[in-house]
């Protein structure tokens, strides 16, 4: 393979420059498992320990004074009672199915208004495109927390947009809008739309204008040169930007707690009250493992779509 | 040739960019505000950026916090160029599509999973959490981001470059030194200015992995946040904004003064 | 009189400060293969665009079989366009390529069926079909982007710099192939191009165009012997250009050819005054020794270059002037001129183009 032949050609630096070369792969691939690979393998096996009072708040914890015997004895300790009471208990369930629901649901949100602003962004005067990308991209340099603040401020009953309404007289008593589902939803379009817009727009920018203007000379119709042109063509983009958005809105944490109520569920909610409130860790880690293999289709997915595009042109 | 750009386009730029600028607009308005109450403008005044500058507390937080930004955004530089570049030069090796994997699933991945598993990790390996617990849990976020951001750049350029410059006598290190980085320094510096905003905006993975003696400003703003809407928060919300957009613009003004050359 | 196909009158068209188009009006015969040829920027690729309805007149008006075309959307207008980049759609099949006009009509299955085949046997490509376009070769290609704008039968075909990205040899066998499905099927074909050569190989009629302005109209000859203007002597094929006057005296009209004598003029030729004299190189004539008979130059031949079929000249005036001169090598007396050699280089009358400016 060229690939591989090529590498070689250049790796002929000697000893030192051979040992760079290989420290540099080294170095952030030891990092990430240690950090990333082996702390979900511990949360694994936290998920199937037991709650107890102390310091770690479950057991059993292997100590190496205790030798094969004392280990042996932990082993038989593990147990896959959090399981069950996930199981057992409906408001997990319900949970995972609610915050699978808003997630899905805020992702066709975030579609619906990323797709024409990112086509409009790509179609743009070249000389406006790159300002165009700062500004769609620069509020996700300012805080999320600051962000979802925004949002209580002018959704609350007593908020901006009632006391608008209000006083322009459209309404007399406030909407309410915040903490219910439709709070946590404008939450996370607003938040997340940076990440919808990215890929759209990277998508739609290569795409030749030229295409539509030879659909639209065939016959079609705009409307029809949109659906049978510009959105199979942009598909890869649609793809990378509802997985971007779908997959960390599962498991979001602050939106649902700063915009919802205790009646909108999400599993990032339930996950933090377990290990927080209620002090439960082994719980707390069956949650998590619950939703990473729940998420575990959507995020290869991700990153197969990346590997496509980067892997596979280099 | 020249696509016309219709009304309707204008429009929705408009419209989009209306969605995402007026809640930021109306917090920065507001923390000008002289009244208490959120709702009602009772004439300009600074007094919250008075009162904000006497929060002892506030201050140490956001200290902490851009101590932990720096830090970790620096680490995620270095270890994000290093796995930039095995991405983009050591070619098919073993665990390449592994590597690929452990560098995208973070960026996507929950905050609220990988806070935790990195909690139980330090809890198991008996770290006590502080300062720098946060700041492993930053870098390795930071470090994927800072991956793609010049892997990018790194994908674009051009291979041969090196090739040249070692063809004209120049050691693999040199070359790299010479000519890879440079190229890249842009990037780098995209890269650091992400990882420094993440860690400084991050909450939840700060609240995991952080101790006592090391609330990030977050965490602080996230407290008060919950306690209920106040001018306060809109005048540190301000600051924040307008230290990015100066980051930002510096940053713009750097890579935009050196691509000019 | 049958209705013209394409009657464009006085069209123009602005971008920002710039003409693009500049009141043109002309005309396009059902059936007729015409070239719109120009420089970059002349206005050529706007005019099309114009007729193809992606752009709108800012005055005057285009009609399509008498029909005007005001406010009717590239999706209802009888012409189709070969686009130069071809813009297949990369994600369908050859087939749905083609058969992407006649979906767009609403035609029956069986019926696209029939005629996707017809023009995959149009374009030599059966067994093609079901290829994606990444899969085919740049002449391929091309042959793809002309049977999907043929397929639904457009009264006009509108052609985009369709050789540009072919190489030297597959553009001249796609010529004749153009030249040969242009008179098969009858249809009107518009070819944009700015390449000479190209227009005149094919087209029946050439509208020559510089900064949005129609320069001349005519057939291939008749733009290359009778040139409107210096541009159009210029920008078709080679040219020499001396200058001269035009005088009327008693025996009749002559041109007093600056520094070369005078040659006769026919009494038709317009007014009194100075000109510039155009002579095409291969109606040069060249001896060794004076003839005295037409205008005629000393000179000393500075290069020559053997190119199979001619060989051409370049001789340098005694004012240092180079004038290009060209003859078929089936005349044996080529050999004679070669390079250093005094000569006497001239024109007869009938050679010369009067231009004015």
């Amino acid at each position: 393979m060229s690939l591989v032949k090529k590498t070689r050609g250049v790796g002929d630096g000697g000893l030192a420059a051979n040992l760079g070369r290989r420290l540099v792969l080294i170095v952030p691939y030891a990092w990430l498992i240690l950090f990333f690979a082996i702390p979900f393998l511990i949360v694994v096996k936290i998920s199937i320990s037991v709650q107890r009072d102390g310091r770690p708040p479950y057991e059993p914890v292997f100590e190496l004074a205790d030798g094969f015997i004392g280990a042996w004895e932990s082993v038989q300790k593990f147990s896959m009672e959090s399981y069950a009471a996930i199981y057992a208990d409906r408001i997990y369930g319900d949970a995972y199915i609610s915050s699978v629901w808003i997630a899905a649901l805020a992702t066709l949100c975030t579609l619906l208004i990323g797709y024409p602003l990112a086509l409009a962004m790509a179609r743009a005067p070249r000389r406006w495109r790159s300002l165009l990308i700062v500004l769609a991209v620069a509020p996700f340099w300012t805080s999320f927390l600051i962000r979802i603040y925004a949002w209580i401020v002018i959704l609350k009953d007593e908020g901006l947009l009632n006391h608008a309404l209000i006083s322009t007289g459209l309404i007399s008593e406030p909407i309410h809008i915040y903490a219910t589902q439709g709070a946590v939803l404008i939450g996370i379009v607003y938040s997340y739309l940076p990440f919808m817009i990215l890929p759209l727009y990277n998508a739609l920018e290569k795409q030749d204008t030229a295409l539509v203007e030879a659909a639209l000379d065939l016959g079609a119709t705009p409307f029809a040169a949109f659906r049978q042109i510009t959105w199979p063509l942009s598909m890869r983009g649609v793809i990378a930007g509802c997985l971007l958005v779908f997959i960390p809105a599962v498991g979001e944490y602050v939106i649902p707690d700063l915009l919802g109520s205790d009646e909108v569920l999400m599993i990032g909610r339930s996950l933090w009250d377990e290990f927080s409130t209620a002090r439960n860790w082994p719980g707390a880690a069956a949650v998590a493992t619950v939703l990473l293999v729940l998420l575990l289709v959507p995020i290869v997915a991700y990153q197969r779509s990346h590997l496509q595009t980067h892997g596979a042109a280099r | 040739m020249k696509p016309r750009f219709s009304f309707g386009m204008i429009a929705i730029l408009l419209a989009g960019f209306a969605f995402l600028y007026v809640p930021i607009g109306l917090l920065i308005l507001y923390s000008f505000n002289a009244s208490r109450l959120v709702t009602v403008w009772g004439g300009f005044s600074t007094r919250w950026y008075v009162e904000l500058f006497s929060n002892a507390q506030l201050l140490t937080s956001t200290l902490t916090s851009l101590e932990i930004a720096f830090v970790s955004a620096s680490l995620s530089v270095l270890l994000g160029t290093c796995a930039a570049y095995a991405l983009a030069r050591s070619g098919a090796f073993a665990g390449r599509t592994a590597f690929f994997a452990l560098i995208y699933a973070p960026l996507v991945m929950p905050e609220v999973i990988t806070g935790l598993a990195l909690l139980l990790f330090f809890v198991a390996i008996g770290i006590e959490r502080g300062f720098w617990t946060v700041v492993l849990a930053h870098s390795t976020v930071g470090m994927c981001f800072a991956t793609v951001v010049i892997h990018a750049r790194l994908a674009e350029f051009d291979m041969t470059l090196e090739e040249a410059a070692m063809d004209l006598g120049a050691r693999p290190i040199e070359a790299f030194w010479l000519v890879t980085l440079p190229i890249c320094a842009p990037a780098m510096v995209a890269a650091f200015l992400l990882a420094f905003t993440l860690s400084l905006d991050d909450f939840v993975l700060a609240s995991f992995t952080s101790g006592p003696g090391s609330t990030t400003l977050p965490m602080r703003i996230y407290s008060q946040v919950r306690l209920g809407v106040s001018p306060q928060i809109n005048a540190i919300s301000t600051l924040m904004i307008a230290t990015v957009a100066i980051l930002l613009l510096v940053a713009r003004l750097l890579t935009g003064a050196r691509a000019g050359k | 009189m049958p209705i013209p196909l394409i009657q464009l009158a006085g069209v123009s068209k602005q971008y920002g400060d710039v003409r693009a188009v500049d009141d043109v009006t002309l005309e396009l015969e059902p059936g007729e293969f015409f070239a719109l040829l120009g420089p970059s920027g002349c206005g050529k690729t706007s005019l099309m665009r114009l007729v193809a309805g992606f752009e709108t007149p800012d005055a005057g008006r285009v009609l399509i079989d008498g029909r005007d075309m005001q406010g009717v959307p590239p999706y209802r207008r009888p012409v189709n366009m070969m686009f130069q980049s071809y813009a297949l759609f990369p994600h369908m099949s050859v087939e749905r390529n083609i058969a992407f006009g006649l979906v767009q009509q609403g035609m029956a299955k069986g019926y696209i069926a029939t005629r996707v085949a017809e023009m995959l046997r149009l374009v030599k490509l059966e067994g093609y079909g079901a290829r994606r376009p990444e899969q085919l070769s740049g002449g391929q290609k091309q042959r793809v982007a002309l049977a999907r704008a043929l397929a639904p039968r457009p009264k006009l075909l509108l052609l985009d710099e369709p050789l540009a990205a072919l190489d030297r040899k597959l553009r001249e066998e796609t010529q004749f192939e153009l030249m040969q499905v242009q008179r098969d099927l009858g249809i009107a074909f518009m070819l944009v191009t700015h390449d000479q050569d190209e227009a005149m190989a094919m087209a029946q009629r050439i509208a020559l165009m510089r900064s949005g302005r129609i320069e001349q109209i005519g057939d291939a000859r008749a733009i290359y012997e009778r040139p409107a203007s210096l541009f159009a002597a210029e920008f078709v094929g080679e040219i020499n250009l001396f200058e001269g006057e035009v005088v009327q005296s008693g025996e009749g009209k002559f041109a007093i050819v600056q520094g070369g004598g005078r040659i006769a003029l026919a009494d038709d030729t317009p007014l009194p005054g100075p000109v510039r004299i155009a002579v095409r190189p291969e109606r040069m004539v060249m001896s060794h020794l004076r003839a005295g008979s037409y205008a005629e130059f000393a000179g000393v031949i500075a290069d020559m270059v053997w190119l199979g079929d001619l060989t051409v000249w370049r001789v340098r005036l005694s004012d240092g002037r180079l004038i290009r001169i060209s003859r078929s090598n089936a005349d044996a007396a080529n050999a004679a001129f070669s390079r250093g050699d005094q000569v006497f280089v001239g024109f007869e009358a009938q050679s010369a183009r009067m231009l004015l400016s």
